[in-house]
């Protein structure tokens, strides 16, 4: 029954779900320093040094606040929506490799929970429901503000998922693969398919800024023209949920991004530096969280420079420009294909 | 019609170049520019534990000094009261009473002296006017508070304590003493 493989499997999905939520909180943090520092301001510097407990000090904060499920709501689906966003939003590190083979005792430990044969189409599927998460809260409050964010949310999250989808199509054809697993491996060392799909990751990672709300696509919680958006009537830890899930949602995207077109766990002259694999695979995952650090900053970044879009301008870009790019991408990588197998 | 500044700007519609129309190349402007920002010196003053450095004749809270007996110097004249243009300064004097020579430098005295700091405007003129060198403004804050009535500074607050004298040199400048000097000056008179 407990297999070692299998107890390594529980050990493994705790110390991810438990890093998930630890990175997620200090994303918070993180958030507020960068946007503090390319403010020319300093950021939360009062709880401990540097304001390192900040993020504890709001978790207590989240819980202490009165819980208020207004009268008029549909409370099943009230308290449905926040737990949909964060379950769908923990759901996708199941398949991400977070590094490569762990030779623990003369058996292989792979360091990924499990590697589906259709990884990518996992991927697609999972954030798909997340939609469901704030359109369902957005919906059961029963309030204007909350209804336009649901709608806008969920008109936005449907038309970037198919740029998305088609920058991927793009992907998988120049891999050959819809295994995370496989497409990591493929880019063993400086391998990168930034460099075989640049037009296609550009256009990924406009559509992830898209699908998970963030500025300048945060039209679903734009505080400037809809209050809060979806979650206006939330409070206390059901807000928090919201609030978490978008921090989990960019971990994933920037974990992701990393996997697919980063080299995921790889790292350049990996091979040849001449460690044991043992070691090539604990630096692989030192290197795999580098890479998801900056993708979380760029994300940080990209939210202080660039202001809001305006909903038509959305629109417009999502659908006469990405998706007519997408499939120009698809064409062009058909072509090369075609070009260099003759 | 000729411009007077010369900073006149023609706007207009122009058309956009394809360039322009990618965005791309000014979105990493801007983003060249908030990592510039990033990195950059910050303006904040962490207050309580790191103070702004205040302007050698900065003109913050009044005080009443001692002479060097440690009897107040002020005479209760009412010169600062008609100098100062805010009346913010009121004062009632009283005859001092044998015996108090160690309290009161001069014959007469400033039985209350208030200063309302809600109308002072810190101008200093009460400073200028004053002909026993009895009321200085100093480098010192005028703390906040919750009623109106307690921005009215009576002599509890602004007379200094025995133990602990205000060190009102700072402000005292070559350039302000020679200004206090020359009576010529209407304000000063």
């Amino acid at each position: 029954m407990f297999t070692p493989d299998l107890i390594f499997k529980v050990i493994l999905i705790l110390s991810i779900f438990v890093i998930t939520l630890v990175i997620a909180m200090y994303s918070t943090y993180g958030e507020r320093k960068v946007a503090a520092f390319m403010q020319d301001r300093l950021g939360p510097n009062r709880a401990g040094i540097f304001g390192i407990l900040q993020p504890l000090a709001d978790g207590v904060k989240m819980f202490m606040k009165e819980e208020l499920i207004p009268d008029i709501s549909n409370k099943v689906l009230f308290i449905l929506g926040p737990c949909l966003a964060m379950t769908t939003a923990l759901m996708t590190s199941a398949i991400i490799p977070w590094g490569s083979n762990i030779n623990i005792a003369g058996t292989d430990f792979s360091l990924q929970v499990t590697d589906l044969n259709i990884g990518v189409l996992y991927v697609f599927a999972v954030t798909s429901i997340g939609v469901y998460g704030i359109m369902i809260g957005g919906w059961a409050s029963n309030n204007k503000y909350s209804l336009l964010g649901a709608l806008r949310a969920s008109s936005q999250m449907i038309s970037y998922e198919i740029a998305m989808g088609l920058a991927i199509i793009a992907l998988i054809m120049s891999t050959g693969t819809l295994s995370l697993k496989e497409i990591s491996a493929a880019q063993a060392g400086f391998h990168w398919n930034i460099f075989v799909q640049p037009l296609g990751f550009l256009i990924f990672i406009i559509c992830s800024f898209a699908e998970t709300n963030r500025a300048p696509f945060d039209l679903p919680e734009c505080e400037t023209e809809l209050v809060g958006g979806y979650h206006t009537e939330y409070s206390s830890m059901k807000l928090g949920f919201y609030l978490f899930a978008e921090y989990i949602n960019m971990f994933i995207a920037s974990a992701v991004i990393s996997t697919l077109y980063f080299g995921g766990y790889n790292f350049p002259f990996m091979n040849s530096i001449g460690l044991s694999s043992n070691a090539v695979a604990i630096l692989g995952v030192v290197f795999l969280f580098a890479k998801i650090f900056f993708f979380i900053f760029f994300f940080m970044w990209v939210r202080w420079t660039i202001p809001r879009f305006r909903y038509d301008q959305l629109m417009r870009l999502g659908w006469t420009v990405l998706i007519p790019l997408a499939i120009f991408n698809i064409l062009l990588t058909g072509a090369i294909i075609f070009a260099t197998n003759n | 019609m000729q411009s007077l500044t010369n900073r006149k700007k023609v706007v207009g519609k122009k058309e956009m170049t394809w360039v322009e129309k990618l965005y791309l190349p000014a979105i990493l402007g801007g983003m060249r520019i908030t990592l510039k920002h990033f990195f950059t010196k910050k303006a904040t003053i962490s207050y309580p534990e790191q103070k702004r450095e205040f302007s050698q004749i900065y003109r913050g809270m009044h005080v009443l000094k001692r002479d060097e007996k440690g009897a107040e110097r002020c005479t209760a004249c009412g010169l600062c009261a008609v100098a100062c243009p805010a009346e913010a300064i009121t004062m009632v004097a009283a005859e001092r009473k044998k015996g108090e020579e160690n309290l009161y430098r001069e014959e007469k005295y400033a039985a209350t002296y208030e200063i309302n700091m809600l109308r002072c405007i810190f101008c200093g003129d009460c400073e200028d006017a004053c002909p026993k060198e009895s009321i200085f403004l100093t480098d010192r804050i005028v703390p906040s508070d919750f009623e109106r009535n307690e921005f009215v500074y009576g002599k509890d607050k602004l007379v200094e304590t025995l133990e602990n004298p205000i060190d009102v040199s700072i402000r005292q400048t070559p350039e302000v003493l020679e200004f206090k000097k020359n009576k010529k000056l209407t304000h000063n008179r």
